[in-house]
């Protein structure tokens, strides 16, 4: 069980913010941290490693990592942590990497080969690819067995294919090692994948702490499709008006009346959604 | 010509050599722990410290010299404790040549591993952190291995500059032969008493070494920003 209590002051580009998160975290628990740029998610992150400072507490099965008296080092935190940008130890092969963390050979050899990464272990880190450094930080984060798994948006510098291919890794890491883990993520369905939580956090508060399917799913009430986008432009064809939506990375036709026509602008964030509808899906 | 060259005495060479060797040595130990501190560190003292570093490139050496001569003589506090303690004179020895080299050549180790040390990616040093390692095997392990070429410049620059001192040196060592007398007071010596052939000589020794020694920087600086893919 991770007890959470959290209090920092932040400077950011919107101003003066207060990071305020109190929350309680089940051991084994996935937990997907989201929220828009500068809402605290990478400072929630860094003062739970320890690596930033804060008022409050942190208790980790029983441990006190930080109170009012005192702060545990970042070194004895028992923290797996995996950085966007790899931040792997270039001068060291795939394997002395994963061997400066904890001698154990036995469990790196498991963790190369889960991630196939056996045949690269005397690789150097500078011939890999960004989703082979993914995984060996992945690894690495791994071999201190840790009781926490922090993740800063893993996965979002990598193409679509290698970030669904890791992202069954972490889960079968995770499942693996019995680790609580909490990954910052922008994207739902890797949320939906992964987590068995969801934290939504705006300008340093939790908004909202529910299943992620709760959080995700944007249906309500009777409505069977929902979808997020962006209205780009509406074109008036004979009598009726086609508003042109940008949902994703596609763009869809919606015939809407005059009356909506005009209360809507364009650039405003809309919602398309439909009820009663059988779709086929082949 | 040959004659001239056997019957030269290249110990003020040899001097010159162990002089700067044992600088860069000194320098790069105590060196290490001083520029991560000035890579670190987010105080308010970090820019005054950073000029009194830089002051020896900018100061005359016999201004440096002097200080330095004040600093050590038997009149001072300090040169009395260790006349009196360890029964050592602090000038006019070679142990003062190394405690002035120290002073003059710092500014030539410092800078470029405090900029090596302020390069290294923070979250890797972070990464090092998380994986239980305390600060001094994070800079001997981790960040060290990731800079050699700020190492490597760090080191020959000292030693280069050391061996191409003169103001301090003389003002601090003066000129005894054996001892003192580097190859630069050893050049200045010769012309004074107008022995040109050996000035010659011992100025183009110089010159040679100090080419190739800077030469060796250049190359392999190019090989490892290749490595590094730079």
């Amino acid at each position: 069980m991770i007890h959470i209590d959290i209090n920092k002051q932040l400077h950011g580009s919107n101003g003066t913010m207060n990071l305020d998160v109190r929350v309680d975290i089940e051991q084994g628990e996935f937990v997907a941290l989201s929220g828009q740029s500068g809402s605290g998610k990478t400072t929630l992150l860094r003062v739970l490693a320890g690596l930033e400072e804060a008022q409050g507490s942190i208790k980790v099965d029983g441990n006190v990592w930080l109170d009012k008296k005192e702060s545990l080092a970042v070194q004895k935190r028992e923290i797996g942590f995996v950085f966007q940008e790899y931040a792997l130890f270039a001068n060291m092969s795939v394997e002395e990497n994963l061997l400066f963390v904890n001698k154990d050979k036995t469990l790196a050899k498991k963790l190369l080969e889960m991630t196939e990464l056996d045949e690269l272990k005397h690789r150097g880190i500078k011939s890999l690819s960004g989703g082979q450094k993914q995984r060996v930080s992945l690894c690495r984060a791994f071999m201190s067995r840790p009781k926490l798994l922090l993740m800063d948006e893993p996965l979002s510098a990598l193409d679509p294919s290698m970030r669904s291919k890791l992202q069954d890794e972490i889960l079968a890491l995770h499942r693996e090692f019995g680790t609580t883990t909490i990954m910052v993520s922008h994207d739902p369905s890797e949320m939906y994948k992964l987590s068995t939580r969801t934290i939504v956090l705006s300008q340093g508060k939790i908004i909202q702490d529910a299943t992620p399917k709760e959080v995700l799913l944007k249906t309500s009430g009777s409505s069977k499709f929902s979808f997020d986008g962006e209205l780009l432009e509406i074109v008036k064809i004979d009598v009726i008006y086609v508003a042109i939506i940008s949902i994703g990375q596609q763009l869809v036709e919606v015939v809407v009346s005059e009356e909506e026509a005009k209360g809507l602008a364009v650039g405003a964030k809309v919602s398309v959604s439909t009820k009663a509808f059988s779709p086929n899906i082949r | 010509m040959i004659e001239t060259l056997l019957g030269l005495d290249f110990e003020p060479f040899l001097i010159s050599f162990k002089l700067a060797g044992l600088t860069t040595l000194i320098l790069f130990i105590l060196s290490i722990p001083f520029a991560w501190y000035l890579s670190q560190t987010t105080s308010k003292s970090k820019p005054f410290l950073e000029a009194l570093t830089a002051l020896p490139i900018v100061l005359p050496p016999s201004v440096l010299g002097f200080y330095i001569l004040v600093a050590l003589s038997q009149n001072s506090p300090l040169g009395a404790f260790f006349e009196d303690v360890f029964g050592i004179k602090l000038v006019f020895n070679f142990t003062s040549l190394v405690i002035a080299s120290c002073f003059y050549s710092l500014p030539f180790m410092v800078q470029p591993l405090q900029a090596g040390f302020e390069s290294l990616d923070k979250r890797m040093l972070e990464a090092s952190y998380i994986a239980g390692k305390s600060k001094l095997q994070t800079i001997l392990r981790v960040a060290l291995p990731n800079m050699k070429p700020a190492v490597i410049s760090a080191i020959i620059i000292t030693f280069a500059h050391t061996v191409g001192e003169f103001g301090v040196v003389l003002m601090v060592g003066g000129s005894i032969p054996g001892e003192t007398k580097v190859a630069s007071v050893a050049i200045y010596e010769m012309v004074e008493i107008m022995d040109y052939s050996s000035a010659h000589i011992y100025s183009a020794i110089m010159v040679l070494i100090s080419f190739l020694v800077l030469l060796s920087v250049y190359i392999f600086n190019g090989r490892v920003n290749k490595s590094f893919g730079v």
